[in-house]
C-alpha cells in the first residue's frame, strides 16, 4: 500500500510522447527518465516526485514497443499507473519489468490531476483520499502476481531455472 | 468449438489441441527478433539476469535498421552493443549496415519467417508477418531476452475481430488506403489485445506486398496481431525464399468472432490519417490541397517493390514542386538494387527526389527528414503522434505511395487519381 500525488493525462497516450524517440539513443533509465512526458507537459520530468501516481485514459501507452517508455516513467519516480484501459505491449512490458500497472476505468474517470491517492496493489483497491472514493482494479492472475514479485520475467524465469535444478 | 487462425498457431505451438480467448498459454518460439534500438536493452536485461546462452542462434534475428548508418555517436554504440552480442553467440541471422534493410520488409524477403510459424519481435510493428499466415507480434526488451534466454514465451490467447473483405481495390487505390480506413472505423484501440484476422473472396485479389501493409498496421488499431489466410499468392511468394517445412493453418468454419467488419474494396477511395492519431482519417478528395513541406516514401509499411514502382510510375518525366522535400527510401538492399535495375531510382533522383539507402529514419523522427516546428509532410509511414518526426509543433498526414507521389508533385496533399 502506498499514497501519492496524481500527474493525470488523457487518452491514447503513445510511447512516443512519453519518451520520444530522438532520445531512445541513451537507454540509461536516468537519462529517460529527465525527457519523460516531455512532449506534452514538458515541465513532468522537474516536478514529479517518488512515489507519485500517473493517472491515464483510455488506450495508454499505444504505438512503439519500447520498453524504454515504463522504464522512463518509472525512473521519473512514478510508482504505479492506473489507466482505463493500457496498449497491450505497454501493459506486458510493464509487467515484465515489474513495475505496477493497474487497469479500472472507474478510477481513470474519476481521479483528477493532483488528488491524493493510495494503492493497495496486492487487493486491487484504489482510495482517492482528495474525494474520499473507492475503485476495484481487477486482481492479475497469479503468474502475473508472481513476476512482479520476482522484480520482473526474467528474474522470474531465473528462479524458475533455479528451482528445476534443486528439484 | 472451433478455432480461428491465430488459436490454431497458438495451440499449436503450446502443444495442446485446443486453446480459446482468454487462455494464458506458455507456447515456443520459431523466431526472436530484436533491432539497434530495442536489442541493447534486451542485451543489458539477459545479461543482468545471469544468462550466458542463448536458445537456438539460428532463431534469433538482429536487424541494425532505426537509427543506422548510425546518426551519431550514442546511436553508434547501441549498434556496437546490439553487433557484439550477435558476434558472441554466433547469431545466424544478424543483418548490419551493407546488409540489412528495415526488418519487417528483411524478414520476409530473405524467407527467415514462414507460414504457420510463431515470431516476437521487440518492435511493435513486427505483426506485419501475419501477411504470411504466420502468428507475430510485437514485444519489449524483456519479452525478446526471455525469448532468446529459453525460446519459449507466455501468451494471452486474443479473441478475434473477423474482418471481410469484398470486390476488388480500384485503380490508385492501394493496401494502405483499406488499412487506413478500418483503422478510421474501428479506432486506435478498436482491435486492443485482439487478433484481426481478414478473410473474404476480396483476399485473393490483394498482392503479398499489400497484406504486408495491411498486417503491419494492425498495431495501430491496437492489435496484438493480424492474419491472412495462405493461399496461392502467399506460396508463390514463399517458392524459392523458404525451403524448410511450414505448416498452413486455416480457421475452424465455426470458429468464434468477437465481432465482423465488411469491407467492400470496390467502394474504398484514396485515404489519409490526418494528425495526430491514425484513426483521424478522411478521403484524400476531402483535404486535397492542404499545403505540406515534406514526403516520405518508404518505411516497414510502404517501401517495398510494389509502392515504389508505383510512386516511380507517378513521379516519371516530371518535376517534385518547388519547395517539396521528396525522400524516397526503398527498405532493404534487394528493394534497392531492383530500383536501380528497373531504373526507378534515376526516376526518382530525376525528378527531384533524395533516394537513401534503407532505414526507419524519419519514420520515428531518427534521421534523414526530422522536420522543424510549422513543418507538415506527407508520408508512407504508420504513425502520426504527436512529434514523431520530429518537432511537436510538426504534423504528418499518413498516406499511401500513390498519394505520397502525387502530393510530392502537386506540393500539396492531392489526390492520384487527379493526375
Amino acid at each position: 500500500m502506498f499514497t501519492g500525488t496524481v500527474y493525470k493525462f488523457g487518452d491514447n497516450i503513445d510511447t512516443d510522447v512519453i519518451i520520444p524517440a530522438r532520445y531512445l539513443n541513451n537507454p540509461d533509465p536516468a537519462a529517460l527518465a529527465s525527457h519523460c512526458m516531455e512532449d506534452i507537459d514538458a515541465s513532468f520530468a522537474g516536478k514529479v516526485q517518488p512515489g507519485d501516481i500517473m493517472v491515464g485514459g483510455w488506450n495508454f501507452g499505444c504505438g512503439s514497443s519500447r520498453e524504454h517508455a515504463p522504464i522512463a516513467i518509472r525512473a521519473s519516480g512514478v510508482r504505479c499507473v492506473i489507466a482505463a484501459s493500457f496498449a497491450r505491449i505497454f501493459y506486458r512490458n510493464a509487467i515484465n519489468i515489474g513495475f505496477p500497472i493497474l487497469e479500472c476505468p472507474e478510477a481513470a474517470q474519476a481521479i483528477q490531476n493532483g488528488d491524493r491517492v493510495s494503492v493497495d496493489f496486492d487487493t486491487g483497491l484504489i482510495t482517492d483520499e482528495t474525494t474520499g472514493a473507492v475503485f476495484h482494479a481487477a486482481a492479475f492472475p497469479p503468474f502475473i502476481k508472481g513476476i512482479i514479485a520476482k522484480g520482473g520475467l526474467l528474474p522470474y524465469l531465473k528462479a524458475e531455472l533455479e528451482e528445476k535444478k534443486e528439484d | 468449438m472451433g478455432m480461428t487462425m491465430t488459436e490454431k498457431i497458438l495451440a499449436a505451438h503450446a502443444g495442446l489441441s485446443e486453446v480459446h480467448a482468454g487462455d494464458l498459454i506458455e507456447a515456443k518460439l520459431d523466431l526472436v527478433l530484436g533491432n539497434d534500438v530495442t536489442t541493447p536493452v534486451a542485451v543489458k536485461v539477459f545479461e543482468e539476469a545471469g544468462f550466458t546462452r542463448v536458445f537456438d542462434r539460428e532463431k534469433i534475428a538482429i536487424v541494425l535498421d532505426h537509427y543506422t548508418p548510425c546518426k551519431d555517436i550514442k546511436s553508434a554504440q547501441l549498434c556496437k552493443t546490439a553487433r557484439d552480442f550477435a558476434r558472441k553467440h554466433g547469431i545466424t541471422h544478424f543483418y548490419d549496415v551493407g546488409k540489412a534493410g528495415i526488418e519487417h520488409a528483411l524478414l520476409p524477403e530473405q524467407g527467415i519467417v514462414a507460414p504457420g510459424e510463431l515470431i516476437i519481435g521487440a518492435d511493435s510493428h513486427t505483426c506485419t508477418y501475419g501477411a504470411l499466415g504466420a502468428f507475430s507480434t510485437g514485444v519489449g526488451s524483456t519479452d525478446m531476452a526471455a525469448g532468446m534466454a529459453t525460446g519459449k514465451n507466455w501468451f494471452k490467447v486474443p479473441a478475434a475481430i473477423r474482418v471481410e473483405l469484398k470486390g476488388k481495390l480500384p485503380p490508385m487505390v492501394s493496401g494502405k488506403d483499406l488499412i487506413l480506413h478500418l483503422i478510421g472505423l474501428i479506432g486506435v484501440d478498436g482491435a486492443l489485445y485482439k487478433s484481426l484476422e481478414f478473410t473474404g473472396e476480396g483476399v485473393a485479389a490483394l498482392s503479398m506486398d499489400d497484406r504486408f501493409t495491411i498486417a503491419n498496421m494492425a498495431i495501430e488499431a491496437g492489435g496484438k496481431n493480424g492474419i491472412f489466410p495462405v493461399d496461392e499468392v502467399t506460396l508463390a511468394y514463399e517458392q524459392g525464399r523458404v525451403s524448410r517445412d511450414f505448416t498452413v493453418y486455416a480457421a475452424d468454419p465455426d470458429a468464434v468472432y468477437e465481432r465482423t467488419v465488411t469491407i467492400d474494396l470496390d467502394t474504398l477511395e484514396p485515404t489519409v490519417s490526418l494528425p495526430h492519431l491514425p484513426s483521424n482519417t478522411r478521403r484524400v478528395s476531402e483535404v486535397a490541397g492542404m499545403p505540406i513541406d515534406q514526403v516520405v516514401i518508404g518505411s516497414c509499411t510502404n517501401g517495398r517493390i510494389s509502392d515504389l514502382r508505383i510512386a516511380a510510375e507517378i513521379l516519371k518525366g516530371k518535376q517534385v514542386a518547388e519547395g517539396i522535400r521528396c525522400i524516397v527510401i526503398p527498405a532493404t538492399q534487394q528493394v534497392y538494387l531492383q530500383c536501380v535495375a528497373e531504373g526507378l531510382a534515376e526516376i526518382f533522383v530525376r525528378s527531384g527526389c533524395v533516394f537513401s539507402t534503407p532505414t526507419c529514419g524519419p519514420c520515428l523522427g531518427g534521421h534523414m527528414g526530422c522536420m522543424c516546428e510549422g513543418e507538415r509532410a506527407v508520408s508512407t509511414t504508420n504513425r502520426n503522434f504527436i512529434g514523431r518526426m520530429g518537432h511537436t509543433a510538426s504534423e504528418v498526414i499518413l498516406a499511401s505511395p500513390a498519394t505520397a507521389a502525387a502530393s510530392a508533385l502537386a506540393g500539396c496533399v492531392a489526390d492520384p487519381r487527379a493526375l
